[in-house]
């Protein structure tokens, strides 16, 4: 029988498209990737089971870090005179003397992490400097003295009526009656709902909640 | 296709002092670079999803000076957890005995099953009263599929005591435990001087 010679084939398939598409999805994805801002506290947050993401949104960040040193930094996205409002209202409230220079200035500071008595001291600084040097903290453990009750009243005050969220972000190894402080300063300002912010983390098998999603 | 054509050619023949020059594929192998790019591709969705934090509501109840406001709890369904030094979690159930009997300690592993076990019991020992019926219609009006059982465990009440050595992560982890348990009654009360000696005599 004449046997029908098929001609030999390259076997190897050439991958040049192939690369093509995984560069090119790399690549977004590298464009589209927003970076973390870099922190001037550095706090690892805990984990929990919450599926809530974070809205951005006119907020007050109260941060612990690992030392239970309370830091703050409101954010206001679309109007930033309300931040203004916020240390001229403080500046009066606690006769801290601020000169108009320093008043703008807070406006730049990253986050504010040191007791009124130095909050001068402390705007007088180039911004680019007020994130590397060490803070003191804000005192919130002390109810007499506790600091924070002037910052989140006068943050409450300036954006009344609008939408301002209390985000607490702490860290793993900061201490209970640091929390403790922080959320009798919002307390006393008659403020009863916060966002504690966490790390992700899938709920335990077996457990209630994990029926409860997968219901769903 | 993007290869070179390396056949052909051959057959013609040079001089006799010329000598052939081999050919070389000029093909690269494609495939560990596809293999890289997928690998980084992998590496930014994950790193990308995995950052996004997430928020924990939290409410807390407004202080109150008047002994009639306060929330009364009944003992048979109270849980209390304490929470003390380097991860170290205690608990009781109902009140303290005055000789401390009934105070036990756990880890945060274990305390997962004891808070079940506990609302198991408060479940087996329900009976129904005067606020049964509202529970129900509230739950009902939310859309909960199980309705008809959500007062079930309306005497289960967990307390939260954190020690002034316990960390923030602890504080989390325990509220976490009340969500991943579906309590939906539980109190975060400042530790009273007892228990703190208590807490400070049992931790290692």
């Amino acid at each position: 029988m004449p046997s029908v010679k098929i001609p030999k084939k390259n076997k190897a398939t050439d991958m040049t498209p192939f690369v093509d598409v995984a560069f090119l999805i790399l690549s977004f994805f590298i464009m589209a990737t927003k970076f973390k801002p870099e922190e001037a506290v550095k706090v690892e947050t805990p984990k929990s089971v919450s599926a809530d993401f974070l809205k951005e949104e006119n907020a007050m960040l109260i941060t612990i870090d690992q030392d239970s040193k309370v830091y703050v930094n409101i954010s206001s996205p679309k109007d930033e005179s309300k931040l203004t409002s916020v240390i001229e209202g403080i500046n009066q409230s606690r006769n801290l003397g601020l000169s108009p220079a320093e008043i703008q200035n807070f406006k730049k500071a990253p986050i504010i992490g040191v007791p009124f008595a130095s909050l001068k001291q402390y705007l007088q600084m180039p911004a680019d400097e007020m994130g590397k040097v060490k803070q003191q903290g804000i005192p919130v453990l002390d109810s007499l003295n506790n600091e924070l009750v002037w910052w989140v009243g006068e943050t409450k005050k300036v954006f009344a009526g609008g939408k301002l969220l209390f985000l607490i972000k702490g860290d793993n190894n900061s201490k209970f009656p640091t929390f403790d402080g922080v959320i009798n300063a919002l307390k006393r300002n008659d403020e009863f709902k916060y966002n504690l912010i966490t790390a992700q983390e899938g709920a335990p098998t077996g457990t209630e909640l994990f029926d409860q999603r997968n219901r769903k | 296709m993007a290869s070179i054509d390396e056949g052909g050619g051959g057959g013609h023949k040079k001089g006799p002092g010329v000598k052939k020059a081999k050919k070389l594929s000029t093909r690269v192998d494609m495939t560990p670079m596809v293999d890289l790019g997928f690998l980084l591709i992998t590496f930014f969705i994950f790193t990308a999803t995995m950052s996004s934090p997430t928020t924990m509501d939290l409410n807390m109840p407004k202080d109150t000076e008047k002994k009639e406001e306060e929330t009364k709890i009944k003992q048979s369904g109270a849980l209390t957890i304490l929470l003390g030094s380097k991860d170290q979690v205690f608990y009781y159930e109902g009140e303290l005995l005055p000789d401390g009997s009934n105070f036990k300690s756990a880890t945060f592993k274990t305390i997962r099953d004891i808070i079940i076990n506990k609302k198991k019991d408060v479940i087996k020992n329900y009976k129904p009263d005067d606020k049964s019926e509202e529970i129900k219609q509230k739950a009902k009006a939310k859309g909960d599929p199980d309705w008809e059982n959500a007062d079930k465990d309306k005497d289960f009440v967990v307390v939260i005591k954190p020690d002034e050595e316990a960390t923030y992560k602890n504080t989390v982890d325990i509220l976490d435990e009340m969500t991943i348990n579906n309590v939906k009654r539980f109190a975060m009360v400042k530790i009273s001087d007892t228990e703190k000696d208590l807490v400070k005599a049992s931790e290692k």
